[in-house]
């Protein structure tokens, strides 16, 4: 049955041209990767140097975790410390090395209502946002953006749930900041979707610079004694060439809106 | 809006090869999905219309109710059919267009079915004296009824173009927006959208209406054409 539904497919698929055979590489990524164009910068360098196609499906870092949970891809590129920790000690990654970092920042109307702009820390910015009563939109989707939001409401000693103007979106970065920027609220962002993004409006970014905001990236092989059919070596090749000299020279040469937003920090 | 309509414009006079690409990713498998299911849709439809079973009538209520089917529905359940750890996951199938065909053939075959089931049994109640008079059986009554109701069918045809083309939910989840491999032109739109680039969005939303428009004047023509030359 199997055989014959594969059989019917590839025919299907050489039938319309749609079946390669180079080696390719299925990297599960975020979407802050994807869309702030650092992988349409980086990744022709890495196919030249190496002749692997790279396939980036670019999600959250939470659905990202899944797909390699489930062995849909081969190696990961997410920031969500933590949860990277827990899923390389269950065993479904290989290992996980620090590439990159950048940073989150505040977002929110030029006029600031909340008056974060001037705030002392992240936390203070929170509290202020809390204690205003202005519109704060959250991701709501286990993105690594996300996690990063939940663990400063709690630092900060806040339930964001008993807030009113706190809303939950459920989806990516650019929907949330298009929300953001048709009720004019204030969101937390990772610094580079920030700075690709075209639908302001009355969006500023207001708050940055906090320590508490570093948000570091990192790559994890998906583990091939779970999945013995993930492509191990090129996975290898690919974790290997973001911490090599080419690869880190590469993100720091990379620009959002004129600016670097990722900050290459693999350990040497 | 006039600017957008200019973008749009543009993108399509200066037929930018990536956009072309995309383009022709969405008509590949589109037109692929819409092929499986005519060839399942037709014959499954036409059965329903003629057969006489018991749970006929459930099962044509179930047929009508899958025409709703939302497309992310369609779009989780193949994605755990052909996940890695799914049934069918030794295939290696997830974020390819193959993928994407097989989500959006699940959608177009309820839809092509049901609308045949109507259109076929309408015939057969009208034709059905004079096919028993002159002995006609029912498999050679339906080959008969299916080419007769040919131009009914056709728009059946339409509606499945159109539900493949249109649909974003599945082909996002099964074929992850992958870029130069499994972005379609709604995934692109929901892309660019997200990315607060809606002046691009509407703009490749402009081209897709264009494409799909233009396919239906196509079929349109060709309609003319064969009632013309066949009646």
């Amino acid at each position: 049955m199997a055989h014959c539904f594969r059989s019917l497919i590839m025919a299907l698929g050489l039938l319309i041209g749609v079946v390669h055979a180079e080696e390719t590489l299925v990297v599960a990524s975020t979407t802050s990767t994807e869309q702030s164009g650092l992988f349409g910068w980086i990744l022709p360098k890495f196919e030249q140097s190496t002749a692997i196609k790279v396939r980036v499906v670019a999600v959250g870092t939470g659905q990202a975790l899944e797909i390699g949970r489930r062995g849909d891809a081969d190696v990961l590129f997410v920031h969500d410390r933590t949860a990277e920790d827990k899923f390389v000690a269950e065993g479904y990654g290989s290992y996980r090395k620090d590439v990159m970092y950048n940073d989150f920042v505040f977002v929110g109307p030029k006029d600031d209502p909340a008056k974060i702009r001037n705030a002392a820390s992240a936390l203070n910015a929170l509290k202020a946002i809390a204690g205003s009563g202005q519109a704060f939109i959250s991701r709501g989707d286990k993105s690594g953006t996300h996690a990063a939001e939940l663990r400063l409401w709690k630092e900060a000693g806040v339930d964001p749930k008993t807030l009113a103007g706190y809303k939950e979106t459920g989806s990516g970065m650019g929907p949330t900041l298009n929300m953001a920027a048709a009720i004019n609220g204030y969101t937390l962002s990772d610094r580079a979707t920030w700075g690709a993004f075209k639908n302001r409006r009355d969006l500023d970014l207001v708050l940055a610079g906090d320590p508490v905001l570093f948000n570091p990236y990192g790559v994890i092989p998906v583990n091939p004694a779970r999945h013995p059919h993930v492509k191990k070596e090129a996975a290898e090749r690919f974790a290997q060439w973001l911490v090599s000299k080419e690869g880190q020279e590469a993100i720091a040469a990379f620009r959002a809106d004129g600016q670097p937003v990722f900050f290459p920090n693999a350990k040497k | 809006m006039l600017a957008t309509l200019s973008d749009a414009l543009l993108l399509l006079g200066c037929f930018d090869h990536r956009l072309l690409e995309i383009v022709g990713l969405s008509l590949r498998v589109s037109l692929t999905a819409l092929l499986i299911g005519a060839l399942l849709g037709l014959p499954l439809g036409a059965w329903l219309a003629v057969a006489g079973f018991r749970g006929r009538g459930a099962l044509i209520v179930a047929l009508n109710a899958l025409m709703g089917l939302p497309s992310v529905v369609v779009g989780v359940l193949v994605y755990l059919a052909l996940s890695r750890s799914g049934p069918f996951g030794s295939q290696g199938l997830l974020f390819s267009p193959a993928a994407m065909i097989v989500a959006q053939s699940v959608l177009v075959v309820p839809l092509i079915a049901a609308v045949t089931r109507q259109i076929v049994e309408d015939a057969w109640r009208e034709y059905a004296p004079e096919f028993s008079v002159i002995g006609i059986g029912r498999p050679q009554a339906v080959m008969l009824l299916l080419a007769d109701c040919r131009f009914s069918l056709s728009v059946a045809m339409l509606a499945g173009l159109g539900r493949a083309m249109s649909e974003v939910g599945a082909v996002m989840i099964v074929g992850g927006n992958i870029d130069g491999y499994t972005r379609v032109m709604t995934t692109a739109i929901a892309l660019e959208t997200s990315k607060g680039d809606l002046a691009l969005s509407i703009a490749l939303g402009i081209v897709l209406m264009a494409i799909i428009f233009g396919l239906n004047v196509a079929a349109h023509y060709v309609r003319c054409w064969a009632t013309r030359r066949y009646g």
